[in-house]
């Protein structure tokens, strides 16, 4: 298996929309994070859910958003996150391209 | 939420599938009943051996936090398949799990999910004010302590290991683990050093 991301890499989730099993939440989409750790590879859910099992295995990441960033128009509403708050999300291979703007 | 009329209708298709499973000999009965004892049989009560373990064996630990299903198959736990993520809260760092997209849990070491952990209010909420949640659950962290979300959205389950209480140094690893909640292990309790609440 070959994975396009290490852990520390700087990533963005794709911004387009998808219909079906898609394990990528809307509120992530356009974001960037660090990924915090490889997972493995597993079947793509998106093809799964459809009962199409065999198809190949495909990296999965943890990737590590700052919330602050994340809901940045929250900034002044009570309980917002600070600075160091933080989200992980699962997030397959194909949902993640290079962030090359830091 | 489904309302109460679609519940039944659920319930109707559920039992007639099933039917139809067994009497084309998919499935047994005993299958069924096998797979449902199963399911009731993990509780949080292995969860919380597993914690307890952690906060007395330090290798245990570096073990659990390095892989999660294999720290906790050294148990005798049947995790199956599960990919387990344990993470770790510290004097700096407060970790809480969720499911924005449907209800991932990690069934084999706590059971079943409690209804509020499958609510669309806690799901849309922990990851947007996880501190406004946590304080509705009775913990309030100062600023100086980091809350870590962790969304459960595809293959990994998560457990949080949280720290061992003051006031506990005179117990044993099963009085320890008696006082580990089902939801400190998802992270909206910390555990104290009286009995468990929940």
């Amino acid at each position: 298996m070959t994975y396009a991301f290490a852990a520390g890499d700087r990533v963005r989730v794709t911004e387009r929309s998808a219909t079906g099993h898609t394990r990528t939440p809307r509120y992530i989409k356009g974001k960037c994070g660090v990924v915090e750790r490889v997972c493995g590879a597993f079947r793509n859910p998106e093809e799964l859910a459809y009962g199409r099992t065999d198809g190949p295995c495909i990296p999965l990441y943890r990737v590590r958003f700052s919330l602050s960033d994340v809901w940045r128009s929250d900034a002044a509403r009570p309980g917002a996150a600070v600075a160091a708050d933080t989200v992980d999300v699962e997030l397959y291979e194909h949902w993640l391209e290079r962030d090359g703007t830091s | 939420m489904i309302p109460a009329h679609r519940e039944r209708d659920f319930e109707a298709l559920e039992a007639a599938f099933r039917e139809m499973l067994v009497a084309r000999g998919v499935l047994s009965d005993r299958d069924v009943e096998e797979r449902v004892e199963r399911m009731h049989a993990c509780r949080p009560a292995l969860g919380a051996q597993v914690v307890a373990r952690a906060w007395f064996d330090p290798d245990f630990r570096a073990r659990l936090l390095a892989d999660g299903s294999a720290a906790v198959r050294e148990l005798g736990i049947d995790v199956g398949a599960l990919k387990l993520v344990v993470v770790a809260n510290d004097e700096r760092t407060h970790n809480l799990i969720v499911c924005t997209l449907c209800s991932c849990y990690p069934r084999m070491l706590l059971g079943m999910a409690p209804d509020w952990y499958k609510s669309v209010a806690y799901r849309a909420r922990a990851v947007r004010e996880p501190r406004a949640v946590l304080a509705e659950f009775g913990v309030v962290l100062p600023p100086g302590v980091a809350v870590r979300v962790h969304d459960s959205t595809a293959d990994m389950r998560y457990l949080v290991l949280p720290m061992r209480p003051r006031g506990t140094e005179g117990l044993d690893e099963a009085a320890c683990a008696a006082l580990v909640t089902r939801d400190a292990m998802i992270g909206v309790a910390i555990p104290e050093a009286g009995p468990a609440r929940t």
